[in-house]
């Protein structure tokens, strides 16, 4: 199992180098420089930034100066924020964004899973239709619809929670934490919901019964795992998409994370800040999927023994 | 009406009246099992046989309280005099892996695949007989010892897809004699296994019952393998009992041309070859809309014009029963 890791391990070092050298192209194709502001700069300046940056260099000496960067962790400094290396912009923004994703993640983990549970063992009961009606809700409304409702409601209305703004305390997480989580929480719900049900048809669910346990033991002990196991894998899709959920999150709750970073330097043509929060993201995923692989196997004896082979 | 073997003298351990089990389903409902009675005392060995689709795995399900959630039974099932059919799910699980323990079909799919075998086995004596860990496991070894399971310290340690579909149903032999039960109902123990594992899990089989006087239901489609064990046959067509009496008179004097007809479809060891395998030409009626005379008319080499009504159950003095207009006494 251990060698077996390794070995996927190494297979995900050219998946990382696609994504650089996708970043890296992609970006250069969209029309505009990084100097180009409102005022124009004089040409001489805009010579000078350029050299200095290495931006006079051909395309394919600039593109594998930067894969020489990025092997050694190094994203380079930000064309914008001056006095700011794009590794320190990371290091400034990303314990934001974690922790709002952490919490979400946890949140839609626990509650979803609960919600799906309760609705499988309720089949076709009230409870399970509005639950899954609710669940159908929640993955159809986008993020920038859900968050100003939960604003206005929550924050405006009743003025319990502030409405934006971030200083690491619980308050200023709620809104944006539930928002980010609200899709997952859903998705995760179905999820579970179906799994549950086809877990609970199987043939080792009726031995499990008809060994005269109680209906809570069989699915706490019988159930359980099998029916979590979609979940588990859906963990790794769902990493990806509470990191592009949390870009149009950090900008609605003005929250100083990696996703408002990234937006600002979308905006700014800051190539390096770019390119260096989508390595930086699509490594993180890459590596959760990985992890999450990993769990999926240990939870499951089969694939388990059949690598050990 | 009376069920067939109603004589015994010692009151029945299961007593199985009148069981209807009808499902519903979006063509309408699917009547799997029609008006069966039967009985079993301590220690028997009843056989029900039929082709499949009979009704015999639902049979069984109903009296267990495990049918599918589209599924209903009717009639009554009294174990040491108490009605299973009533009780909820709570009271059945006092006696369900306890003094009745079921063999299912599939041994492939019928243990747990994420939980190692000990997990499985000692959980059952754990909940029913309240032992402590150390002492369920020894117990859980020493039953796998006893079904033959080579170096069992160790294989029980092992998930399910490390034994071999004969080693998984050993394992389940194993787990349902574990609270020693009264009742053991094996669904097609040795269906999905090839002959020598077919002959040492029944040998196995009956030298439980020998031992500890456990009553043994046993569900077959398969008739050669009935003799070995069982004193009693049920045969069952469509839901319905079409005849019921010893393995002696079900083999030499079957009166229901269709356990005549599945008899000529076993091949025997006391006949020439010829006479083999031919199974009944023809498809049992269709469950949704089931004809109002015999069931079997369609496919009876014997039919007549009174078979357009529903027979009667025969019996005679030796409680063998049949449902056929033909093969009595007169
Ligand atoms: N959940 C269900 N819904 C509808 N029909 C069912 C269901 N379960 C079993 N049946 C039907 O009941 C009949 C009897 O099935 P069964 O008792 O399993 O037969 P067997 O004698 O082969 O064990 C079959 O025709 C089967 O299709
Ligand atoms: S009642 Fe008639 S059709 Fe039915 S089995 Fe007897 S002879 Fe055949
Ligand atoms: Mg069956």
């Amino acid at each position: 199992m251990i060698k077996h890791s390794l070995q996927r391990l190494l297979g995900l070092i050219p998946t990382m180098l696609m994504l650089i050298t996708v970043a890296f192209f992609l970006i250069r194709v969209a029309p505009g420089g990084p100097f180009d502001s409102e005022k124009l700069l004089p040409p001489e300046i805009e010579a000078n930034l350029n050299a200095k940056y290495h931006l006079d260099e051909p395309l394919v000496q600039q593109y594998f100066r930067y894969l020489g960067q990025v092997v050694v962790l190094d994203f380079g400094p930000s064309f914008q924020y001056k006095d700011w290396t794009v590794n320190e912009l990371i290091a400034q923004g990303f314990p934001v964004s974690a922790t709002v994703g952490l919490a979400a993640m946890i949140l839609a983990f626990v509650v979803g899973t609960l919600l799906g549970i309760a609705a499988a063992l309720r089949q076709n009961s009230g409870i399970d239709y509005s639950l899954m009606g609710f669940a159908m809700l929640g993955i159809s409304v986008p993020n920038f619809v859900i968050a100003p409702i939960l604003i206005l409601l929550l924050a405006v209305y009743a003025g319990w929670l502030p409405a934006g703004g971030w200083d690491w305390s619980v308050a200023n997480m709620v809104l944006p934490v539930i928002t980010l989580s609200l899709p997952a929480i859903a998705y995760i719900a179905r999820l579970t919901r179906g799994s549950m049900i086809e877990v609970l048809h199987s043939n080792f669910i009726r031995t499990a019964r008809a060994k005269g346990l109680p209906e809570s033991v069989v699915i706490r002990r019988h159930a359980l795992r099998p029916a979590l196991l979609p979940v588990i894998s859906f963990l790794g899709p769902a990493t990806a998409a509470m990191i592009s959920g949390s870009v149009v999150i950090e900008r609605i709750f003005s929250i100083p994370g990696l996703g408002s970073y990234f937006v600002q330097g979308a905006l700014n043509r800051d190539y390096t800040l770019v390119m260096g929060v989508v390595i930086f993201y699509g490594m993180l995923i890459i590596i959760l999927n990985f992890i999450v692989d990993l769990v999926y196997a240990w939870l499951n004896p089969k694939i388990r023994y059949d690598e050990k082979r | 009406m009376k069920p067939a073997n109603m004589e015994n003298t010692a009151a029945p351990l299961l007593e199985v009246k009148d069981l209807d089990v009808g499902f519903d389903t979006p063509e309408g409902k699917v009547h799997a099992v029609n008006c069966l009675n039967f009985s079993l005392k301590a220690g028997d060995a009843l056989a029900i046989v039929g082709e499949s689709g009979s009704g015999k795995t639902q049979t069984v399900m109903a009296i267990m309280g495990l049918l599918s959630e589209n599924g209903e039974a009717r009639g009554e099932a009294r174990f040491k005099g108490q009605d299973l059919m009533k009780m909820s799910t709570a009271q059945l699980n006092t006696h369900r892996g306890k003094e009745i323990a079921m063999i299912f079909q599939d041994p492939m799919t019928s243990l747990n695949p994420y939980l190692r075998i000990d997990k499985q086995m000692i959980e059952v004596v754990m909940h029913h007989q309240g032992l402590n860990k150390s002492e369920a496991r020894a117990h859980a070894v020493e039953m796998l010892r006893a079904v033959r399971i080579p170096d069992p310290e160790r294989r029980i340690r092992q998930y399910p897809h490390e034994f071999s579909g004969g080693m998984r149903q050993r394992v389940m032999v194993a787990m349902g004699l574990l609270c020693e039960p009264d009742l053991l109902i094996a669904d097609e123990p040795t269906t999905a296994l090839d002959v020598t594992v077919q002959a040492q899990i029944s040998h196995l089989m009956s030298a439980l019952r020998e031992n500890s006087n456990t009553a043994i239901i046993l569900i077959t489609h398969d008739l050669g393998v009935v003799a070995g064990l069982c004193d009693r046959v049920l045969v069952m067509y469509a839901g319905e009992a079409v005849e019921c009496g010893s393995v002696e008179q079900i083999y030499y004097e079957p009166k229901h041309p269709y356990t005549q007809g599945l008899l000529a479809s076993v091949p025997r060891l006391d006949q020439p070859e010829e006479t083999g395998l031919n199974s009944i030409p023809g498809n049992p009626p269709n469950l949704l809309a089931l004809p109002k005379g015999c069931k079997f008319r369609d496919r009876c080499p014997k039919a007549h014009d009174a078979c357009k009504e529903k027979p009667p159950m025969q019996l005679d003095e030796q409680r063998h029963a049949w449902r056929c207009f033909l093969g009595g006494a007169a």
